[in-house]
């Protein structure tokens, strides 16, 4: 069977919410049903069959030719299956994703994996702020699942992680993996200011020192670690990077002691 | 009996009586191929038979760095024993006062089983506080603060109950020397067998038992039919020129293992012939009457 293709007809004159383009819920519909969803959030009233072309009947395999920064939602929830954006997604791409995989081959907005449970989620461009982190009024941010951003991601990424693990390869913007509560967050590129502002535990991970952290982190000295060399191992097994990131005797700083003081960022030291 | 004979050595036609076994597998490395076989031969010490220590284990094979969850030189470490609850017990409690003191030690599981039993899960709380739980590709480790860095291992290691305890081969030779030779010979072969261990002191048993005695309490007793002393004086299982008999026991991860083990034993205590090695082989069984597992010598001849 072939793919469940949603093809661009052209640009959206307005924000979508993709959310119901998922496989758990286009299961069982027929086309003219899936054709008839609607997806504009004005009250013009777009819906599927407007903006998309559609072919295709495997809603295991849902590909998107062509994207845009208004697509909101892709993803929402997914439980299983595949879906493929050729192109750019919108603000909170894979929000509360529970399994299957996401990939987004170009750039994703804000909140990209927002509250994901479980899955993998790819973003082969940049990401935007609050990679994985909470809506405003939510406890928790990232709860499980593998979040990779293969390009650069905005401030905030990883903001009150739970669980999981989450990477970036192009470095981050200011207060990476700030409020997170556990998990582990892997930067590869550098990050802004103050990585771990407030986490209480959890890991941050870098592959270089961090140039300006808060001064309630303390250095923590550089044994051997065996939790570093089976994560490095890890990372190149999943093919998120191709070379150990941290190396067998990572630098150590503990923190963030203005909260609970438990998490920990380690380095590849110089 | 009927006897078979292989490159000269008679071949008994009686077969080993084995039995179900709980067993389960960690992996253990460390710094390098020294410590990580320190840490497995500690964590398998006081370990050769469930009658009088809870476990029968030992080292299965050891493992290349390029074999390893970590890419440190590792041991596989099994242990067998008659119950689940005897198996954690014993696991949780050779992990914690061998492997998590072992200077640079970590533990993975070492076996995919029917159910689970705790490793790190039980260690943990030796982090009194400071153990940080990690989860990921699947897995769950656990990472306590030590005094050298962290004791870094996985929260569980799954437990079989395919494995069976018992396999066994006896070695009579004319002369000690050559039944150790003998017994040697067979260590060295089953070794390489993967899923297959043999829990006594390098591999070999010289006090075969029977069950039960003449004293009250006694789970065990000489096996007096296999002692060369008692030759003239009991129904002995010897013959004129029999000096030395030494016992292999092998516990396998399954049937097949032990099957497998037992054959690349008589392979290689036959190929080292009478005159250097063991005259004969036999092996050790109660009657059929007590194992669910049978293996005749006669199908396992090399």
């Amino acid at each position: 069977m072939k793919p469940l293709t949603f093809t661009l007809r052209e640009a959206p004159p307005e924000r979508l919410d993709l959310s119901p383009l998922t496989p758990e819920r286009l299961a069982g519909l027929s086309a003219r049903d899936i054709g008839g969803i609607r997806l504009g959030l004005s009250k013009r009233g777009l819906t599927a069959g407007d903006v998309f072309g559609i072919s295709g009947r495997d809603v295991q395999a849902i590909v998107f030719e062509g994207g845009s920064s208004r697509f909101d939602g892709v993803g929402t929830g997914m439980t299983g299956g595949a879906v493929r954006i050729v192109g750019d997604a919108g603000a909170q791409a894979g929000r509360r994703m529970r399994g299957g995989r996401l990939l987004i081959e170009g750039g994703a907005g804000p909140h990209a994996g927002s509250g994901m449970r479980g899955g993998r989620l790819e973003i082969l461009g940049d990401a935007g702020d609050h990679l994985g982190g909470p809506l405003a009024g939510e406890l928790a941010g990232m709860n499980g699942g593998v979040l990779i951003v293969r390009g650069r991601a905005g401030a905030h990424a990883a903001d009150r992680m739970r669980r999981g693990v989450a990477a970036v390869l192009k470095g981050c913007g200011d207060y990476a993996g700030a409020r997170m509560i556990a998990g582990t967050l892997a930067v590869a590129g550098g990050v802004g200011r103050l990585p771990g502002y407030l986490m209480r535990r959890g890991s941050i991970l870098l592959d270089r020192v961090p140039e300006e952290l808060s001064p309630s982190f303390v250095e923590c000295g550089a044994p051997d670690s065996t939790f570093a060399a089976v994560f490095d191992r890890y990372l190149i097994a999943e093919g998120i990077l191709e070379r150990p990131l941290l190396g067998a005797r990572p630098g150590r700083f503990g923190g963030d002691n203005a909260v609970a003081g438990t998490g920990e960022i380690l380095f590849r030291p110089r | 009996m009927q006897r078979l004979t292989v490159n000269g050595v008679t071949i008994d036609d009686t077969f080993a009586e084995a039995f179900g076994m709980r067993a389960t597998a960690v992996v253990i490395t460390g710094p390098n191929r020294k410590w990580a076989r320190q840490a497995a031969v500690t964590m398998t010490g006081f370990a050769t038979s469930v009658i009088g220590c809870g476990c029968e284990a030992a080292i299965d094979i050891e493992l290349p760095a390029s074999r390893t969850p970590d890419g440190r030189p590792g041991c596989r470490v099994m242990l067998f024993a008659v119950s689940t609850d005897e198996l954690q017990k014993q696991l949780q409690n050779r992990l914690g006062q061998c492997v998590l003191t072992a200077p640079g030690s970590a533990c993975f599981a070492g076996l995919k089983g029917a159910a689970d039993l705790k490793l790190g899960s039980a260690l943990r709380y030796f982090g009194d506080g400071w153990q940080v739980s990690k989860k990921f590709g699947g897995r769950h480790f656990w990472r306590v603060p030590v005094m050298d860095g962290e004791f870094f291992c996985e929260a569980t290691t799954g437990l079989t109950r395919e494995a069976v305890g018992g396999g066994n081969l006896l070695l009579v030779a004319s002369s000690n020397a050559a039944a150790l030779a003998a017994a040697e010979a067979a260590v060295a072969a089953i070794g390489r067998v993967p899923g297959a261990i043999m829990p006594f002191p390098g591999g070999i048993v010289r006090s075969g038992s029977k069950v039960g005695g003449k004293y009250k309490g006694m789970t065990a007793s000489t096996n007096e039919a296999f002692a060369p002393t008692l030759r003239g004086v009991v129904n002995s299982a010897l013959g004129p020129d029999d000096n030395a008999v030494l016992e292999i026991v092998i516990d396998g991860e399954t049937s097949d293992a032990v099957a497998a083990a037992m054959k690349a034993g008589i392979g290689a205590v036959t190929a080292l012939g009478p005159h250097r090695g063991a005259s004969r082989i036999s092996a050790g069984n109660y009657g059929g009457k007590l194992g669910k597992f049978h293996y005749h010598l006669k199908d396992l001849l090399p």
